[in-house]
């Protein structure tokens, strides 16, 4: 058997359509321990950014955090945090924002930092205040990018948050490491098409996001 | 003032300026004279280290900084636009500021872009589908937008080419013409220094103040070596750009029109040359009178007449460059729809230059014809 069949095995298995291991409820699961990882480390990474960028100030800083946010293993971080805390959502959850923050904050630092300086000082030397240089001059022509350093975080997110299934939480992740544990490979490599289809999913919304929030005139000439 | 900046360096080293009223006034300089940062501390994107700054006798710093920046157009080089807005709401920036509705807003925007001579089907365009001079037009709407009665420009027109330039330089000051706004004119170009301003102040390298004068005087007495040398080697011909040419003596004898019969021709025959014009009087070219037959010239033949100038409109200047272009020697004068109304020879327009300099040094107001 190779992998074609075990993903048609298990997508074709109506038992794993319905209950609390089908697949919409492990779907809801993944995307929801996801979103709520994502929004926290947009609360974190996306003002630090949007401030020590607009000031041009900290950066050296925030390379720092960014390269010790890198390096921190999130396998290992779990581990730590369920031996600590024990169960529940908190151990997932700092690994998983530990894990996002540095590509926001980073990326959205480095956004505002390239926005041409002629327009930002015109904007100043029109009467404008600084938080709407901020926000109506700089964050429109650096949203491309942030949006990236947005995209980057979700998609590692979604990724990485199969691992909650070690602390015995839901997910995605439950059908890999069950289906390791029980050698059921049709459930390993339906866990793991599901994963990297939410992935590509996420993908598609940031495209459409973007589409929908970067005004014509930034998208062609940027 | 002065302003002096942590590191030791001195930007401007108390300068005294009085800037009239409704009048352009130029700073010129090389680079590090500081005639940027002279400017940017009247909208206080700069605070001067000492010294103040007075508009209509009350001090700049007695009202919030973004008060004042809104009550000053602000046009910088490269023209800074917003490239996520389009041109009709890049042009609306200030009144929307200034709390006017967007519909307000906006009608005004298009208004301005008549008035800089930008065609209004470009309201919904973005700053990228624009050419360099079309957004520095943009740039300029942007800052008349809330008719504000002072206008600060940095540079604005140095970074497009040279013929988008001239264009740019002749619409600012037929706006000015019309709206007669304070405009405070940045630039290194002494010759768009020149064109533009009514007063021009001269900064020299450390932020001193080198002279300050009208462009006529400064070409007729520059204060120092300093600026002769600033103003470069043919000041004494950019001069005659003051001196108006009407007052020429013109010469009609040797105009004769491409139909003239044979006996027209023969009264010619013993001037060193004739101007040959077409049927209307317009200009076709300079002949010996002996190469010309009646009825059958060939305008090939003809030599080039150069530049003509329009006596009153044009000034000194263009009449001699006129005369010098021209192989004969001679200038054409022309009226304002293009007909020949005369020819004038080098001699009599150095008589005219000589007369002028004298009219100047016996304090005759000079006439600036541009």
């Amino acid at each position: 058997m190779n992998v074609l069949d075990f993903a048609r095995a298990f997508f074709s298995d109506s038992a794993h359509w319905h209950g609390y291991d089908g697949i919409p409820t492990r779907f809801a699961e993944h995307v929801g321990f996801s979103l709520e990882a994502l929004l926290i480390a947009a609360a974190i990474g996306l003002p630090v950014g949007l401030v020590t960028g607009h000031y041009g100030r900290g950066g050296n800083a925030l390379a720092l955090i960014a390269t010790a946010g890198r390096a921190l293993p999130s396998f290992g971080l779990l581990v730590l945090m369920f031996i600590w805390i024990g169960f529940g959502l908190l151990p997932v959850m700092i690994p998983l924002v530990v894990l996002a923050v540095p590509p926001i904050l980073v990326t959205t630092y480095e956004a505002i930092r390239s926005v041409d300086p002629s327009p930002v000082d015109a904007a100043r030397g029109m009467g404008m205040p600084e938080a709407r240089v901020l926000f109506q001059v700089e964050v429109p022509v650096a949203l491309p990018l942030i949006l990236s350093g947005l995209r980057t975080a979700a998609i590692q997110i979604v990724s990485t948050a199969t691992i909650a299934a070690y602390v015995s939480l839901g997910g995605l992740g439950r059908y890999i490491i069950d289906g390791l544990y029980q050698k059921n490979y049709e459930k390993v490599v339906g866990g793991a098409t599901l994963t990297a289809g939410l992935a590509l999913a996420t993908l598609v919304l940031f495209w459409a996001a973007s589409r929908l929030t970067v005004s014509p005139g930034v998208r062609r000439s940027g | 003032m002065t302003k002096r900046y942590p590191d030791g360096t001195v930007a401007v080293d108390r300068l005294s300026l009085e800037i009239p009223d409704r009048a352009i006034t130029v700073l010129v300089g090389p680079s590090g004279c500081g005639k940027t940062t002279t400017l940017r501390m009247i909208n206080r994107m700069v605070e001067p280290s000492e010294g103040s700054i007075l508009l209509d006798g009350m001090d700049i710093r007695q009202q919030p900084v973004n008060t004042l920046r809104r009550s000053m157009g602000y046009v910088i080089q490269n023209a800074g636009l917003f490239q996520h807005r389009t041109i009709l709401d890049n042009i609306a920036t200030v009144p929307r500021l200034l709390g006017w509705t967007r519909q307000k807003a906006r009608q005004r925007a298009a208004e301005l872009m008549e008035r800089v001579g930008l065609d209004t089907s470009l309201a919904k365009r973005y700053p990228y589908q624009l050419s360099g001079g079309q957004q520095q037009r943009v740039g300029v709407a942007r800052a008349l937008a809330a008719d504000p009665p002072v206008l600060l420009m940095d540079e604005p027109f140095s970074a497009v080419d040279p013929v988008v330039r001239k264009g740019l330089q002749d619409e600012l000051l037929r706006i000015q013409d019309e709206l007669g706004k304070t405009i405070v004119f940045v630039t290194h170009d002494i010759d768009e220094a020149i064109k533009l301003g009514t007063m021009v102040a001269v900064l020299r390298t450390g932020g001193r103040l080198a002279q300050f004068a009208p462009p006529a005087e400064l070409l007729s007495a520059p204060a120092d070596a300093f600026v002769e040398d600033f103003l470069g080697a043919d000041r004494g011909i950019r001069r005659l750009s003051f001196f108006p040419s009407e007052g020429l003596e013109l010469q009609t004898s040797p105009l004769i029109a491409i139909d003239a019969d044979a006996a027209q021709l023969a009264g010619r025959a013993d001037a060193p040359y004739v101007l040959v014009t077409d049927p209307d009087g317009r200009p076709l070219g300079w002949s010996e009178p002996d190469r010309l037959t009646a009825g059958a010239v060939d305008r090939e033949q003809l030599i080039d007449h150069g530049r003509p100038f329009v006596p009153g409109t044009d000034s000194l200047r263009t009449a001699l460059d006129g005369a010098v272009l021209s192989p004969t020697g001679w200038a054409v004068a022309v009226d304002g729809d293009g007909r020949a109304v005369g020819v004038v020879s080098q001699q009599v327009i150095g008589e005219a230059i000589r007369a002028a300099h004298r009219r100047v040094t016996h304090g005759a107001g000079v006439e600036a014809a541009r």
